[in-house]
């Protein structure tokens, strides 16, 4: 574990005199395990590999030779299709969007996949927790719904779809145009990012906390019954972010397949 | 005068001796002002998610039958809200 605790503080336990291991920002920098390059991959870089490889044999495994009636694993990977089918692209995007289902569903799934790694035991790293994972997949979303909107009303034609709501009268343009497109270009990336990454962040700080004060209350007095509390705490906070990562997963994809249709047609 | 003057040593012991991080260096000794910052930033959205389970549970409660609907773009909704508290809790950490 790369927490930081004072060499001299090896039984960091309640009333031993070592203060309480408070997780920090420090726990979530790693050391590079080896370096291609100039390239390090520490622990975050070959989570988010194992998630992308856990993905691509689940969905070939699936569908590599599909039965009519599924079986086994096709039913899973079926149910994972359907939901991202009818619960993500279609409210969104209607039926003609069914061409993006390939990117949401494999969107939805590296996310989650990657989430769930923060409660696996040895894993315990939610891979989405540095900053520069989320931002890369942000990129991806921000390059694709400005360049189809572009492609498809013009540079134009966009720009008024984006600022300009429908039905505001004239007068309050000089107010509106300058706030809607800080909003919808420059603050809409940084929010569907930032979204992601607290979250991650903030959970993972959690299970830290929990964990950290099971281990340090655990002395042989009246700490037993703290920690004993702590961990159960621990595990309903564990449940708790079962719920958040899924629900992350889906509101990257949801916002995505939402600005993607923006940027077919004006927004209604 | 002298008030303020115990006023502040005694924020100086509660809020736990030097040697506690994060804050600017300017207030270190007063309050942490990473913590105060979050408990801020918590109140909007926290009437916010208020907001939107309440007008779910009402919706639900006149109309039992669009629950699924509904119930589909409060989780939306909620995720937008909690957002804006998470940023307040991601941001003294990258910000010194």
């Amino acid at each position: 574990m790369s927490h930081v605790v004072a060499a001299s503080c090896q039984n960091a336990h309640l009333f031993s005199g070592c203060g309480f291991p408070a997780p920090s920002i420090e726990d979530f920098y790693f050391t590079p395990l080896f370096k291609i390059g100039s390239v390090g991959f520490g622990k975050p870089g070959l989570l988010l590999l194992l998630s992308a490889l856990i993905v691509i044999v689940f969905f070939w495994v699936a569908f590599h030779s599909p039965k009519l009636v599924p079986r086994g694993a096709q039913n899973l990977g079926e149910m994972g299709i359907l939901f991202v089918r009818d619960q993500i692209l279609r409210p969104q995007m209607g039926k003609k969007g069914d061409k993006w289902l390939p990117f949401l569903v494999s969107l939805f799934f590296f996310i989650w996949v990657n989430n769930i790694f923060g409660i696996i035991p040895i894993l315990y790293f939610p891979a989405m927790a540095k900053y520069g994972f989320p931002v890369a997949l942000t990129a991806i979303v921000w390059i694709l719904y400005m360049g189809l909107g572009i492609r498809h009303q013009g540079l134009g034609g966009y720009m008024k779809a984006l600022t300009v709501p429908p039905g505001s009268p004239a007068w309050i343009l000089p107010l509106l145009v300058p706030i809607e497109f800080f909003s919808n270009v420059i603050v809409r990336p940084f929010t569907l990012s930032v979204r992601l990454f607290a979250n991650m962040l903030a959970g993972h700080v959690l299970l830290l906390v929990f964990a950290l004060a099971t281990w340090y209350l655990l002395s042989l007095s009246i700490g037993i019954l703290y920690s004993a509390t702590s961990f159960v705490v621990l595990i309903l906070v564990t449940a708790l972010e079962v719920l958040v990562q899924a629900l992350q997963a889906f509101i990257f994809t949801i916002l995505t397949a939402t600005y993607i249709s923006g940027a077919y047609e004006a927004a209604h | 005068m002298q008030l303020a003057m115990h006023l502040h040593h005694l924020l100086y012991v509660a809020a736990g001796a030097p040697g506690s991080s994060s804050g600017t260096p300017y207030w270190n000794h007063i309050i942490n002002l990473g913590a105060l910052t979050y408990g801020l930033a918590a109140i909007g959205p926290g009437i916010g998610i208020g907001l939107i389970f309440g007008n779910t549970i009402q919706s639900i409660a006149r109309q039992p039958e669009a629950a699924g609907r509904v119930t589909g773009l409060m989780w939306i909704g909620f995720a937008l809200t909690e957002s804006l508290a998470l940023i307040g809790i991601a941001v003294p950490f990258f910000i010194k």
